[in-house]
């Protein structure tokens, strides 16, 4: 007996389970939506509150060292919004321009300077120090336009009130915190989310 | 470990050339391998890169002094949490001019203001006959040198010991002269 189990062949057909391997690869790829660069990536502070953030209807407010930056996660509110931005700013959009809006995820850019970030190629427009931030001040509040537009946006295509989140860096100091919170409450914005990484339940 | 060509016999015997079946067995391990591979990092980087966010809920800021937005806080009911630099942040019950208890300087987490906050939320439910609608009610004051990460970490303090009740308040004077008085503003 011994000796047949020895002269056993050790193959076993793998042709099953590599059918199901990459069954269950292309499932995940083509479900996993690929990480966008952001222009101001920032630490955000963790905390043991499990809830996602939703994913349509929403813009995330970047705070980082005192910018601010602007980041339309739907992708259908994004080309509507920029269309309102140049009626108030009465600047004008090429079709390319558009079109490359519509791709870019986040920017940080004064609204006279967009259409020139928007003419570079994609992989230079997130080097250092280009996106300065989105000017939040009371002499000109562009950050407020941009949130009123995307809210009018919001309630056109999604008949919904748009959400917001803010994604604050750990370091950054309460007061320029404060002021983005200002800004959204001045529009009667009091609900919004708050980014935060993970922490484990120890805490 | 390959068997694709098997059966080639170089040409020895005419007939028995082409070979055994088609087909044969592929060795098929080191596929497989490479397909759990990447299984694992689409599994693990889709799961990973959803963020968490925390909801905020902000009292309402309307000018309209006609009505009457304040609401009756009693003293013993009311903590006051201000947030200071160096992570450090200072507490009392009641009002500043005269408060019930502290104030007191302690730090986050575990050992720190949720000690603090754990015997609060039993204790002050406990004066008033734990009437569900008289718990405790925290104010949150954070001051220009304390950062976001404070403001997240007490939220998130909030949320841990289940405080009801809580609201994000601009800071006063005499909070500022508190907490310069105990050197962490």
């Amino acid at each position: 007996m011994a000796k047949k189990t020895s002269k056993r062949s050790t193959k076993i057909d793998m042709t099953a389970m590599c059918d199901v391997a990459f069954l269950l690869l292309s499932f995940f790829v083509m479900t996993s939506t690929a990480k966008l660069p952001e222009p101001y990536p920032v630490d955000t502070p963790a905390s043991t509150v499990q809830q996602k953030l939703p994913e349509s209807n929403l813009v995330t407010v970047t705070v980082g060292d005192k910018m601010v930056f602007f980041t339309i996660a739907d992708r259908e509110l994004r080309v509507a919004t920029l269309d309102k931005v140049a009626e108030t700013y009465n600047i004008q959009f090429t079709a390319e321009q558009k079109k490359a809006f519509d791709l870019m995820d986040g920017f940080g850019v004064k609204v006279s300077e967009l259409p020139a970030l928007l003419n570079m190629k994609g992989s230079d427009r997130n080097k250092d120090g280009l996106q300065k931030g989105i000017p939040f001040d009371e002499t000109d509040n562009q950050l407020k336009e941009w949130v009123l537009s995307a809210r009018f946006a919001a309630r056109e295509i999604h008949n919904n009130e748009l959400k917001i989140a803010i994604k604050g860096d750990a370091e950054e100091q309460y007061p320029t915190i404060k002021k983005v919170i200002d800004i959204l409450q001045e529009q009667k914005i009091n609900k919004f989310y708050l980014v935060t990484g993970l922490r484990g339940e120890d805490f | 470990m390959a068997e694709l060509n098997t059966g080639d016999g170089g040409g020895k015997k005419g007939g028995k050339v082409r070979s055994k079946k088609s087909g044969g067995s592929v060795d098929l391990t080191a596929m497989v391998d490479l397909a759990f591979l990447l299984i694992t990092f689409f599994m693990l980087t889709t799961t990973l890169a959803k963020p968490q966010s925390m909801n905020l809920a902000m009292p309402d800021k309307s000018d309209d002094k006609t009505k009457d937005t304040e609401t009756e806080v009693a003293d013993d009911r009311s903590m006051t949490v201000l947030l200071g630099k160096d992570n450090q942040l200072v507490w009392y019950m009641g009002q500043v001019g005269a408060p019930l208890e502290g104030p007191t300087k302690v730090n986050y987490g575990k050992e720190g203001i949720r000690v603090e906050l754990l015997k609060k939320i039993k204790t002050v439910p406990a004066r008033y006959g734990n009437d569900p609608k008289k718990g405790l009610i925290v104010i949150i004051k954070a001051s220009e040198n304390s950062n976001y990460k404070n403001l997240v970490d007490i939220l998130d303090e909030m949320a841990i010991t289940k405080v009801a009740t809580y609201a994000i308040v601009d800071i006063s004077d005499e909070d500022k002269a508190l907490l310069d008085k105990e050197g962490i503003l």
